[in-house]
């Protein structure tokens, strides 16, 4: 029986990941444990003993409110960061996904196949901030199993198009200035630390199209409850719009970078 | 005869304005050994990514198993083995998990591909690292990797960009032999190369390219008895000097070539050429008589050494 040959170069990768997926997993537990206990919880104290903070938060406590966000916040960071140096590798340095292309394997097999790497590694990592929030009773709801896979689509939404980027380059040197003045400004203005209402009127909007907004809002509506069905299927399709534009441009800087 | 392996007609590959392979003509029977040899920029490399359907054709037609690679690339690719001139391994895993991994591309099943391995990994004599991770291995035997990997499908046509460039010479042997016995099981190579004394050793027949065109074609004795003669006489005069010597030479021998450390004389036999340049008291630093080879050749079509 044949398999589908994005799962054959999705294998490649998994094989590599099978080497460090533990180390993976831990440091998905740790790290938004220590962002809880440092600003869930002390943040949070201040917060929630401010005069309108049960109206600004939606009737919700700010360990709640910051450490839902966490789910989509984490995937952000650990999706961008494999789509730029281990996925530069096999473009650059290993050249792996150029053997892959001169074997049957087409370079948007390449493409798929690494959109489904991205999702299991996603996927490692979200349930290791799953399992924290199930620790503390402000997080801890069914709601946490959907949204696992919101977590995955919120870091695909990062991953895949950053790698039709990736698959330009020829050297990592523009790599930390996109997590630098891509990434980080959006973990710090797309409403993970406080309701995007306090932005100011001209940058509330700017939040609407960032993809992280849209993740904080779906992991942390599924959370806590409070999601309406339209903005669950809005913010669904917005994280789906980034995945899919992002594997559409990947097919064609893949085939010019692997078969020029 | 049997139809063509490999038919190319006025291949050509341009990248933006610069042209790579200029309109080339070749065809590669089954079972032969073929070789492009050329300097660095030839376009060796760019015609073998074209026939291993990596590089789409610009124009002219190209047919590898009678099949068009702008369409049935996947189809062509399925039937190839490929050696690419820098190692495309994963250094992190093992010997044994690059082979299966490689040919699950192929779709060839796990059991059937370890069971190959296995094999393989014995005919390039590295069975005893088939555990070990690559990246350790030395260069001769990540090459061998490399070629063990591209076996793994049981490719009909194995192409093989500078198998040998940076091996130590007996790393280079060990591969000649390896590539020798495939040979002999009827398996059609087709191989680049700088080296000479290479495409002496494997090509049934060969082109020689330069700037993107074919400036010869042959097997490689045919090609030296065209363009050479039977000995080249070498004599270094000391650096700077040897341009000022060809008026003494001239005559002795069929033609001089001028290079910057040494002057060559083509001539049937060297010892006499040389006895009568003493005669003539024109007495070099240093001189040796030698066989002439594709170096030789490339040297009179182009009028430049293969290696700087």
């Amino acid at each position: 029986m044949s398999t589908p040959a994005p799962l054959r170069v999705a294998y490649r990768d998994l094989a590599l990941y099978r080497g460090f997926w533990k180390a993976n997993f831990v440091a998905a537990f740790i790290q938004p444990m220590l962002y809880l206990l440092g600003i869930g919880l002390g943040v949070g104290e201040l917060v929630d003993n401010g005069p309108d903070s049960a109206e600004l938060l939606g009737g919700v406590s700010y360990f709640g409110f910051y450490s839902s966000a966490l789910l989509a916040t984490t995937a952000m960071f650990t999706s961008s960061q494999e789509a730029l140096w281990p996925t530069m590798d096999g473009f650059q340095w290993s050249n792996a996904y150029r053997a892959m292309v001169s074997t049957p394997i087409e370079p948007r097999d390449v493409a798929t196949g690494l959109t489904i790497y991205y999702a299991v590694r996603a996927t490692v990592g979200a349930i290791g901030v799953a399992v924290v929030l199930a620790l503390f009773g402000d997080t801890r709801s069914w709601g946490l199993i959907p949204a696992v896979p919101g977590a995955v689509l919120t870091g695909l939404a990062f991953a895949v198009p950053i790698a039709a980027w990736t698959s330009t380059r020829t050297t990592g040197d523009s790599f930390p200035a996109i997590l630098r003045f891509g990434v980080l400004p959006m973990f710090l203005f797309s409403g993970a630390f406080y309701p995007i209402k306090q932005l100011p009127d001209w940058l509330e909007p700017v939040a609407w199209l960032t993809p992280l907004w849209h993740g904080v809002e779906l992991c942390r509506g599924l959370v806590l409850g409070g999601l309406t069905s339209v903005e669950l299927v809005g913010h669904i399709a917005a994280l789906s719009g980034f995945v899919i534009v992002g594997w559409a441009i990947c097919t064609i800087t893949f085939r010019r970078r692997l078969q020029p | 005869m049997p139809p063509p392996l490999i038919t190319a007609r006025s291949l050509v590959k341009r990248f933006g304005d610069l042209v790579a392979v200029d309109g080339i003509d070749v065809d590669v029977q089954p079972g032969e050994a073929f070789g492009f040899l050329g300097p660095n920029g030839a376009g060796k490399t760019s015609t073998m990514r074209m026939i291993g359907c990596v590089s789409p054709v610009s124009s002219g037609r190209l047919e590898i198993f009678g099949l068009d690679p702008a369409h049935e690339g996947r189809a062509i690719r399925s039937r190839i083995g490929v050696v690419p001139q820098l190692d495309q391994l994963d250094q992190e895993l093992t010997v044994m998990e690059n082979l299966v991994i490689y040919a699950r591309y192929f779709d060839i099943p796990r059991a059937v591909a370890q069971s190959r391995a296995v094999e393989l990994l014995d005919f390039v004599q590295l069975a005893d690292r088939a555990d070990d991770k690559v990246d350790p291995l030395s260069g001769g035997q990540k090459r061998r990797v490399s070629i063990a990997r591209s076996l793994i499908s049981e490719p009909e046509l194995l192409l093989l960009d500078e198998p040998t460039t940076g091996l130590d010479p007996q790393a280079r042997h060990l591969l000649w032999d390896r590539l020798h016995q495939l040979k002999e099981r009827g398996a059609t190579l087709v191989l680049t190369t700088h080296y000479m004394d290479e495409a002496e050793q494997l090509c049934d027949r060969l082109v020689v390219m330069d700037g993107g065109r074919i400036v010869a074609e042959g097997s490689p004795r045919a090609l030296i008895t065209e363009y050479a003669t039977r000995e080249v006489l070498e004599m270094r005069f000391g650096r700077g000097r040897n341009e000022e010597r060809v008026d003494d030479v001239l005559g002795v021998g069929e033609r001089v070539e001028v290079l910057p450390d040494r002057l060559l004389v083509y001539v049937a036999d060297g010892e006499s050429a040389l006895a009568e340049l003493h005669a003539r008291s024109v007495i070099p630093e240093s001189a040796l008589v030698r066989r002439s080879s594709l170096e030789d050749v490339f040297l009179r079509l182009t009028g430049r050494t293969l290696v700087d």
